[in-house]
């Protein structure tokens, strides 16, 4: 077999991206997919947006300039260092991705109703991740890119700066490739629970991974043990609240509780532990995962009544109820006496109007009550009562290598491998090592992914 | 009859993934009718279910589809509960089980048919005179009399009417759900035009994933012919009752009269357009396929196939000495489609259309309801 131009490792949204980019310009192209083609696709068959900046256009109903845009990502980053020099990349690369992606077969839809904060920000997807990724891999496979699935690529072999070998693992057993250029877009590490427990201990055992079982990082662990520079904190993680009856791994969107702003959350000794009322839920929702993790057996249990039924999307599972707080206490398996007093407490000390309104920030809190509720804090009156236990539900990891603004991937000794690459989400720190921004994920992988196939395809050329 | 249990439960365990999800919403009209009211029980589902154009675009785009542990499949569930709902509300419910046999059903009724028109000829003809080349007004009724066919049509046709009209009864009054219909003309010309044009078999825009999974219009131009070309058959058989009853020219007409054209045309329409769909069929994913389903489609485009092939034939031969025999033949087949008529997938049009009919008044009830901020789905945010 004739030596391939270009090698990617990982088929979600970057590694599709990359592949079809560098087969357009030129370059032989394998993708190498550790799903089958029924799972293929990562984590991206759980994404539904992407964040684009934009001048007035017919998807949204008002424009999304790079400033505001610049100014989104500063708040959700906070002090933590980030790359600026990226990220003004993804940013602006970000106004070409609709065109981009419609051309290689992705169709929008009207925001989901649900999702009216969106509707200006984000592009919504027919159909949702695995939409996309069916149309890329069509699309792929149609412009000449080789796939294979089920491969696993377990190490890549180096000499001095150069990628020399790829080793995978498929049914057939080892095999070692080689290509001019390797694009790494293998994800985060956040489904291997082993690595996890290495900052969490015994708690990630307790984690539900919401995407694929395949993200394990071993791709990223053979980068860094080669001595790519790591970029993140290796601890932090991307957690909402799910249903803690979710399966372990891939339950994506359908486990996740919304409940948690219109009522209380306690934790297994029946005990209040954070502000349910902090901020608007949509920009709140992503806290509430490392909070549980913090918590004793990371379980948790949202408990609201009659009133909070039909306000939010429920998670696919239903919820416990019973007719006195005293009765589902008893259901949880939670001390009903504590949890009568926490709610006791919580009620005598809620103060406001009493009309709830969960798309405002009201002006229902709690009065000398610790930890406070600041908002939507009306007391939980029945007749019905009710509870999703919750646990940490991990949607992705932050650590990843650091690259360069043509996406090779840097060593610690502050050089760049020759013909190594990267994008999506193991390379996502370098922009975001906190915090989130929905949609945002798509918005880094799919503009690095142009950018490394683009770099991987012109290094082949001239290697 | 009561709708099985093992298939409400089924049903209201997929549809309770697919209502907290709602990343299909853009497809078709049934998961923004799920979420108008999500409460799963009988007369709801089954309004989706036949709302459901059997597009399977969600199928393809549905991260938890087998293997995953929830095995979401809508197109299988909607199609299994079709053939439910084609069950429970026919009548008399003796004859339920029809629906689950449509072979064992349609095949004999095709060698009833044919034998009845034989032993017709051959009563009304002395063997000699069967192969007789017959010219001119009235030829056909010199083979089989007018009476002779136009009353067991008649009397078939108004037995189909009733069957399906209570069908369509029983499935209003327990579907009709949340609507109190308004008379508004748009209303209905909307639905309509959801009908005429199968827009919820587009797949939210670049056609329906069959029979494999990359969008074609394929399934839609091939339904089209079938659809069409039954109207202009209509079409024919009126225009040929109105000459002959109001007018008083008796058949057989001119070539270029309009019950020859439009019956040519529609026949044509309708041999493509069974052939079409049967083939497609063949190459289509049975994962999503309910088997009962499958074998009443098979059996109703073969008995329409028949039909239309044998009247083109007809037409054909018809200066022929073989017109008796052809005749006979179509009249027959013509006699086993009319008995299937209210047994068979004919009905689909009528639970479909008032599914489209309802869907298009729920709208309504949400347009006139819009507030600008839909505060109960404020919650849903990102992925």
């Amino acid at each position: 077999m004739a030596q391939v131009d270009v090698l990617v490792v990982g088929g979600g949204n970057a590694g599709l991206v990359a592949a079809m980019t560098a087969r357009e310009a030129g370059a032989s192209v394998v993708l190498l997919e550790r799903g089958l083609e029924v799972s293929r696709g990562g984590n991206t068959r759980h994404t539904r947006d992407v964040r684009y900046a934009h001048a007035a256009d017919e998807h949204t109903p008002g424009i999304y300039e790079t400033a505001e845009f610049w100014s989104d990502l500063k708040r959700v980053a906070g002090s933590r260092p980030f790359s600026e020099e990226l990220a003004r990349l993804v940013i602006d690369g970000s106004r070409e991705l609709p065109s981009w992606m419609h051309a290689h077969g992705v169709r929008w839809q009207p925001p989901l109703r649900g999702a009216l904060n969106l509707a200006r920000t984000n592009l919504f997807f027919l159909g949702g991740g695995k939409a996309l990724v069916n149309a890329y891999y069509h699309s792929a496979i149609q412009s000449g890119v080789r796939v294979r699935y089920g491969a696993t690529v377990v190490r890549l072999r180096f000499a001095s700066r150069d990628c020399v070998g790829v080793q995978l693992e498929n049914e057939q057993g080892v095999e070692e490739l080689t290509a001019r250029a390797i694009v790494v877009a293998s994800g985060g590490f956040e489904a291997n629970v082993g690595w996890l427990a290495r900052y969490w201990g015994d708690a990630a055992h307790n984690y539900i991974i919401r995407g694929t079982p395949n993200n394990d990082g071993k791709v990223l662990a053979s980068l860094l043990a080669n001595g790519a520079s790591p970029v993140g904190d290796p601890r932090a993680f991307h957690a909402v609240a799910v249903d803690a009856r979710a399966p372990k791994f891939d339950g994506g969107i359908v486990t996740r509780v919304d409940s948690i702003p219109f009522g209380i959350v306690v934790n297994q000794s029946a005990q209040r532990f954070g502000d349910e009322g902090a901020d608007l839920w949509p920009k709140r929702y992503a806290s509430w995962g490392g909070l549980i993790a913090s918590q004793p057996g990371q379980l948790a249990f949202s408990v609201f009544d009659s009133r909070a039924v039909g306000q939010f999307i429920p998670p696919m599972f239903h919820p416990y109820a019973a007719n006195s707080i005293e009765d589902l206490g008893g259901m949880l398996g939670l001390d009903p006496a504590t949890l009568c007093e926490t709610v006791t407490n919580y009620n005598d000390s809620a103060r406001g109007d009493g009309v709830l309104d969960i798309s405002s920030l009201d002006n229902n809190h709690t009065e000398s009550l610790d930890p406070p509720k600041s908002h939507w804090a009306l007391p939980l009156a029945g007749p019905r009562f009710y509870a999703y236990p919750l646990r940490p539900g991990v949607t992705f990891t932050y650590m990843g290598v650091t690259v360069g603004p043509h996406a090779r991937v840097r060593t610690l000794a502050g050089d760049e491998f020759t013909n190594v690459f990267a994008a999506g989400e193991v390379m996502a720190g370098n922009i975001l090592s906190q915090g989130y921004l929905a949609g945002f994920g798509l918005t880094i992988g799919s503009v690095f992914g142009r950018i490394a196939g683009r770099e991987a395809a012109a290094h082949a050329a001239v290697d | 009859m009561q709708q099985s249990t093992d298939l409400l439960s089924e049903a209201t365990r997929q549809l309770e993934v697919c209502n907290s999800c709602r990343y299909c919403e853009g497809f078709c009209a049934v998961f923004p009718a799920l979420e108008r009211q999500p409460e799963v029980v009988p007369a709801q589902i089954g309004y989706l279910a036949n709302l459901c154009h059997d597009c399977r675009a969600c199928y393809y785009a549905c991260p938890f589809t087998e293997p995953h542990e929830f095995a979401i499949n809508i197109p299988l569930l909607m199609a299994n509960v079709r053939q439910d709902v084609y069950r429970r509300y026919t009548w008399p419910r003796l004859f339920a089980g029809v629906f689950q046999n449509g072979f064992r059903f349609a095949l004999p009724l095709i060698a009833f048919g044919l034998a009845l028109a034989a032993a017709a000829l051959f009563a009304l003809h002395p063997a000699s005179d069967i192969l007789t080349v017959r010219h001119g007004t009235g030829s056909f009724y010199q083979v089989l009399p007018w009476l002779l066919l136009v009353i067991p049509a008649m009397l078939l046709s108004l037995y189909a009417l009733v069957v399906i009209c209570i069908g369509g009864f029983r499935f209003w009054r327990d579907s009709r759900g949340l609507v109190a219909p308004p008379v508004d003309v748009r209303i209905f010309a909307r639905a309509v035009v959801d009908v005429l044009r199968l827009r919820w078999l587009e797949g939210g825009g670049d056609g329906c994933y069959y029979p494999a999974d990359r969008p074609s219009r394929l399934r839609t131009v091939f339904h089209s012919l079938v659809f069409y070309g039954f109207g202009l058959a209509l079409l024919s058989t009126s225009v040929a009752a109105l000459y002959q009853d109001v007018l008083g020219r008796f058949p057989p007409y001119p070539l270029l009269s309009v019950p020859v054209v439009a019956g040519t045309l529609g026949g044509l329409a309708m041999v493509f357009g069974c052939i079409g769909l049967a083939l497609m069929k063949r190459q289509s994913a049975v994962r999503m396929a309910d088997p009962s389903m499958t074998e009443l489609d098979y059996a109703f485009l073969t008995v329409l196939g028949l039909a239309s092939l044998t009247g083109l034939m007809t037409l054909a031969l018809r200066d022929t000495a073989l017109m008796g025999v052809m005749l006979s033949i179509h009249v027959g087949t013509l006699g086993a489609l009319y008995l299937t008529i209210p047994y068979g997938k004919l009905i689909h049009p009528v639970y479909r259309g008032l599914a489209i009919l309802r869907n298009r008044l729920d709208q309504q009830r949400d347009v006139e309801a819009a507030s600008p901020d839909d505060r109960r789905h404020v919650g849903q945010g990102v992925a």
